[in-house]
């Protein structure tokens, strides 16, 4: 079973391998801009478009629980997203302190907690798609809690 | 089972530009033995390498050595009959390394010969070594390994290479890097617009496995390093990181959320069969093998705060390892498997520390911040890591007794994640 799932995950990647390769476009994400630390607790909570919805929540050093705030924010995500068609990434990070792997983990962790609130919520969980980039793309550089508070974070995408 | 060879599609680069330069001894021990590397003579114009200013500089790199300058030399002896003791005592140099270099139908021969100055007689019986204009430095490395090995008894490094990280913004680029010990003669392994992270050698020295996310998502690949040929070996769901390959090269451990949680497995290389190694809801990751290849040595924050953990393999029995300090990540086992380095955090400052396995005692090895990736080398006397300074990613050296710390700072970029690889 698993020797199958394998195969055919390795014949996707040759395939996505072989796209990427053919492809001259690189699928450059548009910069992320810094949104404040505040951001999710002014965010309103319900009955605004998802283009004005905070796409960020935020989280403690350390920590891959929910704020209050971000509760209220995928609250206002979930009611969009209930109806909508389309699949949706989350996308995890850290900050840059400690390993780069327990990061990694970290920002997963990070995405999974954001996917399961809005599974709970009723979000079709085969829309939402986690992943993972740890540290290594903060939307903040320095190295002070100012910056690592913007980095840890997951981006609803 | 089929095996998928891929083609780098990602361009697999000759020597790149971007090199590690000036090497900074910033603490160096207190005694280091003084070194006289004589210019070694060569009839034949100006060679493209300086064989005796590169043994110059590994003995110095080791921290164990301070190379006297060429400027204070009094004579420039090539042979035994030119020595006199007392020029070599008047700058107290302890040793006396002389040697001279031949050519002859395209190759170069290099030899040597080592002499105590304080006991005035020859520590070393003369050796030739050589090879063609492009191993040069090769050459050089031998040399110092052998010098180095003679006066301290251990063996020398300067022949290994290290495989490393290299960042840069602006357009956004990540390098996988393979470069001598200190530095010089980089190449490109992989380059990509997407990160690449946690590269480690199989234990042959043939082969590195790394995380690279150029399908938009983390997989771990296998490439060969005289090939190029590259190997995915994994695609799954969530995490696919944290690859370690076991001592006999046959496993690698890594990281994977497949099943809804950061958890431990070992991958059959041949066979591609997957073992779930542990099971927690906490985080799991970083797999170490210890060096007889039974247990996993691995982070975890199932006791509220990241902590490093064994597993044996047979049993599945599981014990945390570290106690000291709030957060400690990222553990590596020393080559004699009586140390265990790792990211300690205290005083919110995260440093490399030294764990003695069997007493449990834990000694801080650096007194910068966010140092990370600590990686040892193969003869067990220092480790390399990756920490900040001036504002860009560097990458360091310290002893493992802490008693000497290199700099090997960076031309461009953010330098990061050294692996230092085994003997070749």
């Amino acid at each position: 079973m698993i020797t199958k799932a394998m195969k055919q995950g390795l014949t996707l990647a040759v395939v996505m391998a072989f796209l990427v390769g053919c492809s001259s476009s690189d699928k450059n994400k548009k910069p992320v801009t810094a949104a404040p630390v505040t951001a999710a607790v002014t965010a309103p909570a319900v009955d605004s478009s998802v283009q004005t919805l905070a796409n960020v929540v935020y989280f403690e050093f350390d920590k891959y629980e929910l704020t209050p705030e971000s509760r209220a924010l995928l609250l206002a995500h979930a009611e969009k997203l209930k109806g909508a068609s389309t699949s949706v990434r989350l996308e995890g990070h850290a900050d840059e302190r400690g390993s780069r792997e327990y990061n990694m983990a970290l920002g997963e962790k990070r995405a999974n907690a954001v996917r399961d609130f809005l599974v709970l919520q009723g979000v079709k969980a085969a829309s939402l798609e986690t992943v993972s980039y740890g540290e290594e793309r903060p939307v903040a550089t320095g190295h002070d809690e100012s910056s690592w508070s913007q980095n840890r974070r997951v981006e609803i995408k | 089972m089929k095996r998928f060879i891929l083609l780098a599609f990602i361009f697999i680069t000759g020597y790149a530009q971007a090199q590690l330069t000036n090497i900074t001894i910033s603490h160096g021990i207190d005694n280091p033995t003084r070194i006289a590397v004589v210019p070694m003579s060569y009839v034949g114009g100006k060679l493209p390498e300086d064989i005796s200013e590169i043994v110059r500089n590994d003995l110095s790199f080791s921290g164990q050595f301070e190379s006297i300058p060429v400027e204070k030399m009094i004579s420039y002896p090539q042979n035994e009959s030119e020595i006199h003791y007392r020029d070599w005592k008047m700058i107290n140099a302890e040793f006396l390394l002389i040697g001279s270099i031949t050519q002859q139908a395209g190759r170069f021969y290099a030899s040597y010969e080592l002499f105590d100055v304080v006991q005035q007689k020859r520590a070393l019986a003369r050796i030739t070594v050589d090879g063609t204009d492009t191993q040069l430095r090769d050459i050089a490395h031998r040399i110092s390994d052998k010098v180095y090995e003679t006066i301290t008894g251990i063996r020398g490094i300067f022949s290994t290479k290290i495989i490393y990280v290299e960042a840069f913004q602006k357009p956004t680029k990540y390098r996988l890097m393979l470069s001598d010990v200190d530095g010089a003669r980089s190449r490109a392994l992989l380059e990509s617009k997407q990160p690449v992270l946690s590269p480690v050698w199989s234990p042959d020295g043939t082969k590195v496995a790394y995380v690279s996310f150029e399908t938009d998502r983390p997989a771990i690949y296998v490439q060969n390093l005289s090939t190029g040929h590259r190997d995915q070996v994994t695609n799954y769901h969530g995490l696919n990181g944290a690859p370690a390959w076991s001592p006999d090269g046959q496993n690698l451990a890594m990281v994977l959320s497949k099943d809804g949680n950061p958890e431990i497995y070992t991958l059959n290389l041949a066979s591609r069969a997957l073992t779930r190694v542990t099971n927690h809801f906490a985080i799991d990751t970083e797999p170490s093998w210890t060096t007889d290849g039974s247990g996993i040595y691995f982070t975890s924050d199932r006791g509220a705060k990241p902590q490093i953990y064994k597993v044996t393999l047979a049993t599945g029995q599981t014990e945390r390892v570290t106690f000291d300090g709030v957060y400690n990540a990222r553990g590596r086992v020393s080559p004699d498997g009586k140390s265990l380095v790792m990211v300690n955090r205290r005083d919110g400052n995260y440093q490399i520390a030294a764990q003695d396995i069997k007493s449990g005692n834990l000694r801080i090895l650096t007194e910068t911040n966010l140092d990370e990736s600590p990686t040892i080398a193969p003869n067990g006397a220092m480790l390399m890591y990756a920490t900040n300074f001036g504002g860009k990613g560097i990458l360091a050296a310290v002893s493992l007794d802490a008693r000497t710390k290199v700099r090997l700072p960076s031309k461009q970029g953010d330098v990061r994640e050294p692996a230092w690889s085994p003997f070749f």
